[in-house]
């Protein structure tokens, strides 16, 4: 991606980002930087994290630690306390993922799995990650493997052949994992370089359905033992703290190796992904700002951050 | 996951024990928790505030009238104002008494609609009605494909128009068709649209200001964060709506968006919906959604589905069993056949208290087979008894039912963790009884 190109994204994300933002994000700017630190800063701190879907845990750990660095670094005035909280949270959500949670970045075919609970967008965020791979000048096979949603099938073919994607499916109601496991065949006999397996959204507490993931992450395996190299996990912005334990339970039985976070071009912040990260070592590799396929961006931590407490 | 609320406060309060009564300085620990349990559940910040402010004068209120616990009355006091403020009572669908009715769905996109309106057109069916689906997404690709789908499922009508991307004319011209059909309430599926969009909220009001309908309904994710007062909050300032329906409430969210979308828009919540199957889908209880943010589980909501599938004396023996925990191996026989009458296993053991405790204890339908067979193979002694089983027992039982004597095993120690697991939900239900003065349904 050229210097130029950057740029350009980085400005349409901050309009997008920046789209009716109203009420508190600008209060507390205002509030962390009137001047001196006093309790009410900590306090309109507090509620902007929290209203940002961080979470009581993280949110109080930050504003612990901020209150020490006010009196380790001697910070008086609001706005120095609202930088080094700013570089806090991008140090945090620019460290790399823990081993656990690290992804195979050269295979071919490259194959990753995407997975989350019902209605986070994955079929369109696989429609626009095949776009971008399709950038790249890759070649893209997309594995339709919801067969239980009404329509899905037709749905991601409709957004295969936008995005210029190969798709391998079968009928609706057909086991997931062999579809899982004839699009990778698919793909290394026709030497593509990256599959993506659309998953039919499941609430992570359903056991029976988990199992049905397991089964197709085995399958692909018998294929390539490190397929597949990237285990996806898509969630919505909108969502709250149970995001946490979706992330556990999707990272339990699959090993999630990255977060993709969606409709980020609405008014919640998704603040939720810092209480993750932290958590748990995943990181957000993409985010999504809005339905047409170029609306995929790679994470980018300052611009996330600065979201956070900018209007 | 969650310690419960009822955990909590016991913890902080335990000290208090025997003062009788409440003062703001002994309730101050206590409301912290309480805040921090409504916080953890996702109720917005704001309404948080104003929620605690609220308890706090009514508990100051009350405080020499009642003699239990200050724990006891504080957590009593938190439950009836939930409860209070989500709705008291579920409110019932408003229909036209010139029919065909007509209902709107709204909502961002993910929310569940188009799964939403498949289902409320086959509730509405069980009562009598004759509901046609109208399918007006017409951005999101394959989205008319799939109402129409669901609509043959159910063999419920769809109206869909293959030629108009315009969804205001479909949305007319669907009522013309609802009336030479006879159908007596459209069910209109919406596109999903963020409540900042203009253009889409436009598209929203025009539909409203020319098809009237009779209830606009903001379908809502039980999952959303603190953002669900600004959803909420634009599409009733902008569209306007008349009640709510919450999806997704099968999973462990704590579902405090519940409480949020209903003090912002003050409209009441009228159905939930539990599950991915059709027929998943019910009106909507404050008092168990009150418990659920609260972390106190859904006793009620097992008993009822108990009923609808057992009859009433046998939910009742059920529910007295789970919660007083005397049940020996024949009875866990019966109650794994009875919970599979009321359907999928993970559904149901999701609502008893405290389960998520309790992860993978939670029984796979084929399980259920081969522990059957276990059962069948021991006699009525060792089922009364199991302690009385021993190594040669256990071959003798293992041969019996074709299975391998550490399939046995297993099974008498989920056993042993059952009864565990059911002391611990006792204890939660003792709380709600304790002292006589808490009146929580159970």
């Amino acid at each position: 991606m050229n210097e130029k190109n950057r740029v350009g994204i980085i400005a349409r994300l901050r309009t997008r980002l920046s789209k009716a933002r109203e009420g508190f994000a600008k209060r507390v700017r205002n509030v962390l930087r009137k001047g001196a630190i006093d309790e009410d800063v900590f306090e309109e701190l507090e509620a902007t994290l929290i209203q940002a879907d961080m979470g009581v845990k993280t949110t109080h750990q930050l504003v612990e630690k901020m209150r020490e660095r006010v009196k380790s670094d001697r910070l008086t005035d609001a706005e120095q306390l609202y930088t080094v909280l700013e570089e806090e949270l991008v140090a945090l959500m620019s460290q790399p993922s823990t081993d656990a949670h690290s992804a195979v970045q050269s295979a071919s075919p490259h194959v990753a799995l995407v997975i989350g609970v019902n209605g986070v967008g994955k079929t369109t965020t696989i429609a626009k990650l095949a776009h971008m791979h399709r950038l790249d000048g890759k070649k893209v096979v997309v594995a339709a493997a919801d067969t239980f949603r009404a329509a899905a099938i037709e749905q991601l073919e409709i957004w295969a052949q936008r995005a210029g994607a190969d798709i391998v499916k079968h009928k609706s109601g057909a086991d997931p994992a062999a579809v899982a496991y004839d699009a990778l065949a698919a793909a290394i006999a026709r030497k593509c370089d990256q599959v993506i397996i659309d998953t039919a959204g499941r609430l992570h507490t359903k056991t029976n359905l988990m199992e049905e993931l397991k089964k197709i992450k085995r399958v692909l395996g018998k294929l390539d033992p490190s397929a597949p190299h990237e285990v996806l996990m898509v969630l919505d912005a909108t969502t709250g703290q149970n995001a946490l334990s979706q992330a556990r339970l999707f990272t339990e039985a699959l090993g999630v190796t990255g977060i993709i976070l969606t409709k980020l071009d609405g008014t919640a912040k998704g603040g939720i992904v810092v209480a993750i990260h932290q958590e748990f070592g995943i990181p957000v590799k993409f985010i999504g700002v809005g339905e047409s396929l170029d609306d995929l961006k790679p994470f980018a931590p300052t611009e996330f951050v600065k979201a956070l407490f900018e209007d | 996951m969650f310690e419960s609320l009822s955990e909590k406060l016991q913890k902080t309060l335990r000290n208090l024990r025997g003062l009788g009564k409440l003062s703001e300085k002994n309730m101050k620990d206590g409301l912290r928790d309480v805040r921090m349990a409504l916080l953890e559940a996702d109720v917005n910040y704001k309404v948080v505030k104003d929620f605690i402010g609220h308890v706090q004068d009514k508990a100051l209120g009350r405080e020499v009238l009642e003699s239990i616990t200050p724990g006891q009355q504080l957590v009593k006091v938190v439950y009836d104002e939930l409860v209070r403020m989500m709705g008291k009572e579920a409110e019932p669908l408003r229909l036209s008494s010139e029919p065909p009715t007509v209902i709107m769905l709204i909502g961002l996109q993910g929310s569940g609609k188009t799964t939403t309106a498949a289902k409320l057109a086959r509730s509405l069916r069980t009562r009598g009605h004759q509901p046609l689906l109208v399918a007006a997404d017409v951005y999101r690709p394959a989205a008319v494909q799939q109402l129409i789908v669901l609509s043959e499922q159910l063999g419920i009508p769809a109206y869909s128009d293959e030629n108009s991307n315009d969804p205001v004319g479909i949305c007319r011209d669907s009522v013309q068709h609802a009336r030479r059909s006879n159908r007596d309430v459209l069910i209109l599926d919406t596109a999903g649209r963020l409540h900042i969009n203009d253009e889409l909220i436009e598209e929203l009001r025009r539909i409203r200001e020319i098809l009237h309908p009779h209830e606009v309904l903001l379908v809502a994710d039980a999952m959303t964060g603190q953002d669900a007062v600004n959803v909420a909050e634009q599409f009733h300032s902008r569209v306007g709506i008349t009640g709510v329906i919450l999806t997704k409430l099968d999973g462990d969210a704590r579902g405090g968006a519940a409480l949020s979308i209903k003090s912002v828009t003050g409209q009441p919540i009228k159905f939930a919906g539990i599950g991915e199957k059709l027929d998943a889908f019910e009106v909507f209880h404050p008092d168990r959604v009150a418990s659920r943010i609260l972390g106190m589980g859904d006793v009620l909501s097992l008993v009822e589905k108990a009923q609808g599938t057992i009859d009433e004396k046998r939910a009742a023996e059920l529910q007295e069993k789970l919660l007083k925990a005397q049940f020996t191996l024949e009875d866990f026989q019966q109650q794994l056949q009875q919970l599979k009458k009321m359907g999928p296993l993970d559904e149901i053991m999701a609502m008893i208290p405290g389960m998520s405790k309790f992860k993978g204890l939670q029984p796979q339908e084929q399980d259920v087979v081969r522990v059957e067979a276990i059962i069948n193979s021991m006699t009525k002694k060792e089922r009364q008894l199991p302690t009385i089983i021993d190594g040669s027992r256990k071959k003798r039982i293992a041969r019996g039912s074709g299975t391998a004597v550490a399939d046995v095993n297993r099974l008498l120690k989920q056993f042993q963790q059952m009864q565990k697991m059911m002391k611990q939900v006792r204890r939660m239900g003792r709380l709600r009884g304790l002292g006589g003065g808490l009146n929580f349904p159970v």
